[in-house]
Formats: C-alpha cells, structure tokens, sequence
C-alpha cells in the first residue's frame, strides 16, 4: 500500500486511485492500484452494514466481493466507501468510487441522463403490504376496506391509490412524514396494513415489538430493480461487472458453489460449466481476467443463491423469500445470458 | 478593686452571653428552604407543586425505560425483542461499544487510539488548572508536539515522501521564508540576525517535520476512512476549536485593520463562510471539489472536512472576537501607543487580553456549537458517533424496537458531558479572570 503525505497533507496527489471519469481504463487502474473501491449505502439491513467485528455485510457489499473475486481472486481486494443516497452519484461519476453498489434502483433517467449505466438487476424489489397475521388475510386482493399506513409524499402513496382504484377496493390512508412515524404506528395497531418497498417491509417488521406475529403480502404492486451501477462509456468494466452478476446466475443454475466450485473444476464433465468455470474456452482473457475469473467471483461469495440466503434469505432474521428473485427456471426472472 | 471582684461574684450576673437560640424549624433548614423557595405565596406553590410533579415524572419514565425495564445482557436482538421489547437495548450498546468509540479502527490497533487520548488528557488536565506550573513547556507539547505524535500514532507514520512532495512543500516554504529575509535585509524593517535565525528555524522545523514522518515505526497503517465514531467526532471537533480561535483572532484584527487589502480580504473570508450552511461546505468539500480537481487526483475525505470545518468555525469566531476587541476603550490603545508599545505588543499585552476575557462565553458558545455540527459530517459518509449509532439499527443481529432509542439515548449523554463540561470549565475560566467587570 502506497501511503503519500501529499494525498494525505497536502491534497495534491499522486496517489494511483485517481480515474478520470472520461477514462476508459477502469479496469486497468482497479488492477494497478490492487483493489476495487465500492460505494455501498450508510447501512440497510441485509444489504450493507458494518457488523460487530467491523466488517462489511450485505448483499451489496457481496457483490462487491464478487467483483473483486472475479478481478482478483480474491474478494477481500474491495474497499468500501459509505455514501449517502445524495452524494451517491456525484462519488461514481467523480471517480471516487469504480463501483456503486448500493439499492440504486434503476430508471431510465438515471441510465440515461447521468453518464452512468447499469450492470445488471441484483435484487427485484417493489412496493409490498405487510398485515398482521391475526387480521387471516394472505393476498394484498383481499385488503378491501383496509386503512393503510404510509409515508406522505412518496410515490409509495400514488402506487397505493392506483392499485387500490384498478382493483376496485375501498381503502384509508394514514400517512405520516417520517418512516419511524409509520411503523410506530402500525405496531400500536393504527391502521391495518402497513405499504413501503418489499425489502423494507422485512427491515421494519425486525423493528416490531413482535416481528412473528406479522406476514408480508407475496403481491408486489411497483416496480424497483436494485442493481450495481458504473460509468458510461467503459465497457471493458462495464463487462466485468455485468459478467460476474451473470456468472453468479449461471452457477446457481448449473449448481456450483463457493464449497464445490473447485471439485467442479477439476472434475465436472458438463461443458457449461467446464466454460463457465474457465476450463474450457478462453472468456475469461475476452473480458481481461483470468480465465478462471467466475470461479474466483464463486469461491468468495458463493452463487447467487447463496449469496442471497446468507443475507436477506429464510435463514437471516430479515427470512425473505426469493419471490420474483427466484431463477427463471424456479418461478423467477433471474435469468442471464449463458456464458459460450 | 475589691468593689468590681465582689461584684463578679454576684450570682445573678451572667458571665458571658447566651447562646444563641437554634432558628425556628420553620426559617431553617429544608423546611424553611422550601417555604422561602417552592411555596411563598400560594400560586408559587401551586407551580411548584405541578413542575415538581412533572419533573418527577419525566425522571421516573426516564429511569423507568433505561434502568428498571432495560435489557442489559443477550446474545443478540432475541434479548430484546417481546418482553424485552419495553425499555433499553443496553446488551446492543456493550456488544457495540467499541464500535462506537473507535469507529472501524482494527482491533489490534485500538490501543494507539488510547496512547492517543491519555496522552491528551494528561497534558490537558494540567493545562487547565492555573494553580499548576510549566505552562509554557506544556502549551508548547499540546500544540507542537502532541499534534504530531497524534498524527504519527492514528495514521501508523511512515509516509511516503518523495521528490515531489519536498519539492512543493519547499515552495510553501519558501514562499514564506523568502518575504522574511526580504524585510530583513532589504527593507530592514526586521533586525537581520532575527530574520536569518526565524528563515533557518523555520526550514529546519519543516524538514524535521518531514523526517519524522517518514519514519518507519512499524506501525501499520490505518487509512482515515476507517476511523470512526467518539474517535472522528473528537478529531473533528477538536482541530476545529483549535484551528478556529488563531484563525479567528487574526481574522477579526483583519477586519478592524486600516489596510484596505487585508480588509477586504477578512471581510469577505467571513461573510462569505457565514453566508454557506455547514452542509453546502461539507457537500462541496466532498462532492464538488473532486470534480474540479485534475483526474488522477485523490485527496483525503476527512482532511477535507476537516479544513472546511475549520475555516468554517474561523469565520464565526471572527466575529465573537470582534465583539469583544470593540469593547475595549480606544483609550486603551491609546495609552499603549503612548508608551511606545508597537502594534503586536498592544494587542498581545493591553487589548486581546482584555477582549477575550470579556467573549469567553461568546467563545466557548461557538466552540459548543462545533462540537455539536460534527455530526453533519455523517452525511458525506464519515461515521461520526452519531452515525456508527444508526448503523446498529440496520444490523440484523441487533435490530429491534428500542435499538433506535437506545443508540440515540447513548449518544446523546456522551454529547451532554463534553458540552456541559466545555460550559463548567468556561464559567470557573471566568471566575478566574475575573478582574472587576462583573458587578
């Protein structure tokens, strides 16, 4: 590690983490400097926090890992940097961080008007209902005359009164300003249901004074894909990162693991693993990595499927249910192109 | 003679005086306090009685919540979930402590933090008792030294100085030195040997500097961004409080000087950084300012908000010293100049003494109020200690229904202690100085 006083004292660098935002090398610098610099949010539950022993967790920070996996064989080769839902864009686009990792969802205004593109859909999130168990309701169709707690002047309000109005069902807002207003409310009994994005219904309903005694809704009424975002115009690590999303895709599909990746490689007849593990085929070298690049991105993190339990999944306190992030072939829509 | 003896031996003459009677229970004691204070007419009673009542109150939900129903030991948020669900999560807090006071600093390193503090408050502790000697040895470890070995100590040393670097801060530093021989040997507005001695201490002050921080103390290396709660906000706020009064004394004379430049110049400094909210600073300092510089440029995040902070606290310091300096009698000055005193000894022995010892709580207000806007640092991403307490509520180990509170209720004290302590020690400073002001 390069410690310059200049970079620390003075500001004028000489520091190798520098990218130009125009540059097409981001690749090329991440292997020059020796790590990825990863902007993940300032803490969500089950997508990144710091842990008690000062260590990053999370499904964003994973693929993170991954990346850095796939880049360096070694998924602790990742720095990450905390940023605020404002400042979040500006650090991508200044080069201060190679990638953004952090529940951004993607619109066609972000992937078009900030110089910024996104590498793939890591976690299908939209708004949801939770109820509580004791109301004996398990469709968001069967909400008709509900009072429902939100937030006001959120899109999650007009969401809520279009869907309510195509289902022809009667229903009451009890809205509040802030997030902690509304879930207050709904433990003291306020209101019945409770509306937000699908991922922080599961987040909020650890908040409750009794989390079992509460069921979010299977319906999921918006549309919020969550994914990794880079900047525009560098496609060589625009690839990386796409790659290693579908690598992560491909191996829970053919089921390679983070514990038997290696075994697969040495022994795993299948040519679509044989190529998606680099023992066949140079795609690894197409995208400026080793060839066994989705085997290094597998053995830091695990598949997605893996990836996905250890952090948000039944097993964690969040027990969220794959859902629409199941693969495709499972009653999903995660699907990536093969890798041939 | 004998007339007065026999007199002595009188039986009903008292000898000396009685003793004075014990005040009614009713004037004294308790009882006489609180008829005098809570209850002297029958309304002052009524309030008394109906604040002490919600007094109580508050202090019993209080206690109620963090002692008698909190949750003081688990595993994890089970212990505070359902029945535990009612009061304080205090077995988040001790599982999250060290968290919150050194933010992501490695554990192994933890304890340079700790040389760090207890080197700090015992040079600090004696720094602030005036009855204590050596002050000027002191002084001079807290602010040339101490700074130094903290840097040393965080940062793990050992900096790569290269050409360039010795190149440009020689440039800073001749950029100094030169103006000072120039006035000494040219304009001879210095006494020459002075000059030569300040150019030569000066230069081999920074080169020193240099190596000591090239040196290798086989520390490892803790980059900023891993420094975090207690640790940053003390970080923060202390190089503010300590960069802003200089800063802040020098802009204030500035403002008040008859040199159209330096006038200028201090006059639009501050109105310009009181006229930016701290957040537009912090948010130009961290996001804008990259965008400017050349590509291939990094520039620390915490220096940065560190340098904003401090210019930014100068500007409002300026002013309350300002408020003070015009406090002072012209006729003060006067009187210096009449005995021949220059500028800077005027101002370093009649009017600045005079004048800060009147801002004191105008002083300790602006300090006060930069410890508390440390905690906006956490919206670029620094974990101030206000921060790395939120981040337990999104930890799925630990979150739970009275995680939020319970963080907040924690940070909250620890803020309470450093600024009621700033305002105690800033009261007995007054009682010290006081020479006569107060009536």
């Amino acid at each position: 590690m390069k410690r310059t006083l200049l970079s620390l004292a003075l500001g004028t660098a000489v520091s190798l983490a520098g990218i130009s935002a125009a540059s097409a090398g981001t690749l090329d610098d991440v292997k020059a400097k020796g790590f990825i610099q990863c902007g993940v949010s300032q803490g969500l539950i089950g997508f990144s926090n710091p842990d008690d022993k000062n260590n990053w967790t999370g499904l964003d920070v994973d693929f993170c890992r991954a990346v850095a996996g796939a880049v360096f064989g070694d998924g602790q080769k990742v720095k990450f940097t905390p940023l605020s839902a404002k400042e979040r864009f500006t650090a991508l686009q200044s080069g201060e961080v190679d990638i953004l990792s952090r529940n951004t969802t993607w619109t066609m205004g972000r992937d078009t008007s900030l110089g910024l593109v996104f590498a793939g859909v890591t976690y299908y999130d939209g708004q949801g209902f939770m109820v509580k168990k004791s109301l004996g309701v398990d469709s968001s169709l069967k909400l008709d005359g509900a009072s429902v707690c939100t937030q006001t002047g959120t899109t999650t309000e007009l969401n809520l009164a279009d869907y309510f109005r195509a289902n022809n069902m009667k229903y009451e807002v009890v809205a509040f300003e802030k997030a902690d207003e509304v879930i207050a409310a709904y433990d003291s009994g306020r209101c019945d249901v409770f509306t937000t994005d699908q991922s922080g219904l599961y987040a909020e309903r650890l908040k409750l004074k009794n989390p079992d005694e509460n069921v979010v809704l299977p319906e999921i009424i918006s549309k919020e894909p969550l994914g990794p975002v880079v900047r525009q115009g560098d496609d060589a690590w625009f690839n990386v990162v796409k790659w290693t999303y579908f690598a992560l895709l491909n191996a829970e599909e053919a089921g390679v693991t983070a514990a038997n990746a290696g075994d697969m490689m040495a022994n795993s007849t299948d040519p679509g693993v044989r190529r998606l593990l680099g023992v066949e085929g140079d795609f690894g070298k197409a995208i400026g990595l080793e060839n066994s690049w989705a085997a290094n991105a597998i053995k830091a993190v695990g598949n997605y499927g893996e990836m996905f339990d250890r952090n948000v999944g039944p097993e964690t306190n969040l027990k969220i249910g794959r859902g629409v992030n199941a693969l495709w072939n499972k009653g999903g829509i995660q699907y990536a192109p093969p890798v041939r | 003679m004998s007339d007065i003896q026999s007199r002595r031996n009188l039986a009903y003459v008292r000898t000396e005086q009685v003793p004075a009677m014990p005040a009614p229970m009713s004037a004294s004691g308790p009882v006489g306090w609180m008829r005098e204070n809570l209850f002297p007419t029958p309304l002052n009673g009524l309030m008394s009685l109906i604040f002490g009542a919600l007094l109580l109150y508050v202090v019993w939900i209080t206690l109620d919540w963090s002692v008698f129903k909190a949750v003081w030991s688990g595993e994890d948020r089970s212990a505070c979930i359902g029945d535990g669900a009612h009061g304080a999560c205090w077995a988040m807090a001790r599982a999250k402590f060290g968290q919150w006071m050194y933010g992501f600093y490695p554990f192994t390193e933890r304890w340079r933090v700790n040389v760090v503090a207890i080197v700090g408050l015992l040079a600090l502790v004696p720094m602030m008792m005036p009855s204590l000697p050596y002050k000027r040895i002191n002084g001079i470890f807290l602010l040339g030294i101490y700074p130094i070995l903290t840097l040393i100590l965080l940062t793990g040393g050992h900096f790569d100085i290269g050409l360039s670097t010795w190149l440009t801060v020689g440039a800073f530093v001749a950029a100094i030195v030169i103006p000072i021989l120039l006035l000494g040997f040219v304009a001879k507005i210095i006494e020459p040997v002075i000059a030569m001695v300040a150019s030569a201490a000066i230069v081999a002050g920074v080169a020193l500097l240099l190596i000591i921080m090239s040196i290798d103390f086989g520390l490892p290396f803790v980059e900023t961004s891993k420094w975090g709660g207690l640790l940053l906000t003390l970080v923060v706020a202390v190089t503010g409080i300590v960069a802003s009064l200089p800063i802040g004394i020098l802009l204030a004379l500035g403002r008040r000087s008859n040199m159209p430049i330096v006038k200028m110049f201090s006059v639009a400094f501050i109105e310009l950084w009181r006229g930016v909210p701290l957040i537009t600073v912090l948010f130009m300092a961290s996001v804008v300012l990259p965008l400017f510089l050349p590509p291939g440029t990094s520039f620390d995040k915490l220096l940065r908000a560190l340098i904003g902070v401090a210019l930014f606290s100068s500007a409002y310091m300026a002013e309350v010293v300002r408020g003070g300096l015009q406090a002072i009698p012209k006729g003060q000055t006067e009187a210096a100049q009449a005995l021949g005193l220059t500028f800077w000894q005027n101002m370093g022995l009649i009017t600045l003494p005079q004048a800060l010892k009147l801002v004191i709580p105008g002083i300790v207000n602006t300090f006060i109020g930069l410890f508390k806007d440390t905690v906006l640092v956490g919206i670029i991403g620094l974990y101030d200690l206000l921060l790395i307490v939120q981040a337990a509520n999104t930890d799925q180990k630990w979150v739970a229904p009275q995680t939020h509170s319970t963080g907040f209720f924690f940070a909250a004290a620890v803020f309470w202690i450093f600024c009621f302590g700033m305002s105690r020690y800033s009261m007995f400073m007054e009682r010290q100085l006081d020479t006569g002001h107060k009536n």
